[in-house]
């Protein structure tokens, strides 16, 4: 290897690591300065209690309701995602598999949807909402959530089963499956793994975004009982928190950080682990 | 493993055809089969006659259109929307490409081996019950009766019966071809398509696969796509010889191979040896 060729090598290698390694470097800052700013406030009051009278002024009391809201919210729009987005995703790689144009058109499309900033779902959850003579609430909130996170379900499933070999199709077709019978006794086990990223991945979205949360779920101190209540959101409480003039208050709004970040790096990390187990078994 | 059911199997290389092709009853008939793709023309009026239990070995050079006439033979031209198919294709008395019968019960007569080994991402034992199951058997017992069957058919059965339940992406290579071609044999087909099956085996891998193929003729109508002169001059006892789309060159082993009648069979008689 002559010279130049070697710096080239060098240089390609030093640009593309400090590429890698800034970005986990990011991250590690980010938590370490929300935990090192929410500390004072993180405690297990926080985690199981719901605000006293003048907790936003430096009060008693928790953010359980928002704890609990984010995960009312989440689960309802990834189930409800989950059963629009599965179907679709294997739609488009089973019935529509022949049909290359109407595929890239719908995928053009999801794609589309998946850009929209999540505050024009906010806002238009919140037109869906007034049409239905609805409150804000967390049906309501539940729903628009879904809106945003159903095309990632149905775009990272659909990413995992495109790349399922045509020689898999052909092979379980050729043995005289319908394409039903191919599409889940075969595809849906090959794409497994994929469906639980997809499936991890939209929930992780779901519970972070606060703009698609903002005029339909509504906010309120109490954890709701009936889906047309409204319902309180981590994202929320530390949009109002961290707007606050008391010192306090504003480390309160770190640690409900640090509460969501903890919540995403679970679910991130189930991910990873389900997605390595169940994609053991599949054909390589 | 692998080499102990080698040595079992002892059948000579070269199998002696001593049968005359006309008097074979034909189990599909194909007639005049046009395959477009845009304005590529891959198959142009085909017509042949597959004789019942014999190896039919579909010889000729990459991209001639043997992969192709074998996916139309099994309706797999579908799921591809830019090849145009006419003609006809008769198994048996059936038209299977101008018929409302039932896709997946024609593909059923047909079991296919391709290229590369395809298990289903699923264990061992499942692979083969899936074959079962699709022919509507619910008995617990007759399953695990004909999975047992039809592994033993392969030479399967002693190198997997104690990790049935492993997947399958367990298996090597050529186990695993095995294991397709069990999966394909337990929905009791009367044709078994193989296209270039040991393409991607070793040498002792093919060599199995080879022996199974003279095993299986006894029962079985084989098609086998090659491109491998020697294979067919081992296995064959019709060949087909196709190119560019055509057939150029058809009849029994000892005329194709001993007195090739065109020049590019000729020509590929040269470069094959």
């Amino acid at each position: 290897m002559n010279k130049r060729k070697k710096a080239e090598e060098n240089i390609f290698r030093i640009l593309t690591g400090f590429a890698s390694y800034s970005l986990i470097a990011i991250l590690g800052l980010i938590i370490l300065i929300i935990f090192i700013k929410g500390y004072n406030a993180l405690s297990l009051d926080m985690i199981i209690k719901t605000p006293k009278g003048g907790y936003y002024y430096g009060g008693e009391g928790g953010v359980l309701n928002a704890i609990v809201g984010s995960l009312y919210i989440a689960f309802g729009a990834t189930f409800i995602a989950i059963l629009v987005g599965m179907p679709a995703a294997l739609y488009i790689n089973v019935h529509l598999v022949s049909k290359r144009r109407t595929q890239n058109m719908i995928r053009y499309f999801l794609d589309a949807l998946w850009g929209i900033p999540s505050i024009v779902y906010g806002a238009f959850g919140f037109t869906l909402m007034l049409f239905l003579g609805m409150n804000a609430s967390l049906l309501a909130g539940i729903i628009t959530v879904a809106l945003l996170i159903t095309p990632i379900v149905i775009r990272t499933f659909d990413e995992v089963l495109s790349t399922i070999p045509k020689g898999l199709y052909e092979a379980s077709l050729a043995l005289g499956s319908t394409r039903t019978e191919m599409a889940f006794k075969v595809m849906f086990k090959q794409g497994f793994s994929g469906f639980i990223t997809a499936v991890l991945l939209a929930f992780g979205r779901g519970i972070g975004d606060a703009a698609s949360v903002l005029f339909t779920a509504g906010y309120t101190d109490l954890i709701p009982t009936n889906l047309d209540e409204p319902a309180a959101t981590l994202p929320l409480a530390i949009f109002f928190q961290l707007g606050s003039p008391i010192p306090e208050v504003r480390e309160r709004a770190y640690a409900s950080a640090a509460i969501l970040t903890v919540i995403i790096l679970i679910v991130s990390l189930t991910a990873r682990g389900l997605s390595k187990k169940y994609s053991k078994s599949n054909l390589k | 493993m692998e080499t102990s059911l080698l040595e079992i199997k002892t059948e000579p290389l070269m199998t002696p055809p001593e049968f005359k092709l006309k008097k074979q009853p034909s189990v599909l008939r194909i007639k005049d089969l046009n395959v477009y793709a845009g304005n590529h023309h891959i198959l142009k009026n085909v017509n042949l006659e597959i004789p019942k239990n014999k190896i039919t070995v579909l010889l000729g050079p990459s991209g001639c259109g043997k992969t192709t006439l074998l996916k139309s033979i099994n309706k797999l031209t579908d799921l591809y929307n830019e090849l145009k198919v006419s003609g006809q294709i008769y198994i048996e008395k059936d038209d299977i490409l101008n018929t409302n019968k039932n896709i997946p019960l024609i593909r059923q007569k047909m079991g296919l081996l391709s290229q590369k080994p395809y298990p289903l991402p699923i264990s061992i034992y499942k692979n083969v019950a899936y074959g079962i199951k699709l022919k509507g058997v619910r008995d617990k017992k007759l399953i695990e009766y004909n999975v047992e069957k039809k592994l033993r058919e392969v030479g399967l059965w002693n190198e997997v019966k104690d990790r049935l339940h492993n997947s399958a992406d367990s298996l090597s290579i050529g186990q695993q071809q095995r294991l397709c071609l069990a999966r394909g044999l337990a929905v009791k087909p009367r044709i078994i398509l193989a296209d270039e099956p040991t393409s991607s085996l070793d040498p002792v891998s093919s060599k199995i696969i080879e022996n199974l193929f003279r095993e299986l003729k006894k029962y079985y109508t084989i098609i086998l796509v090659t491109h491998i002169l020697r294979q067919a001059q081992r296995l064959a006892d019709n060949v087909i010889f196709m190119n560019y789309g055509e057939i150029i060159e058809q009849g029994n082993p000892d005329d194709v191979f001993n007195n090739p009648t065109t020049s590019k069979m000729k020509e590929y008689m040269i470069e094959g040896n």
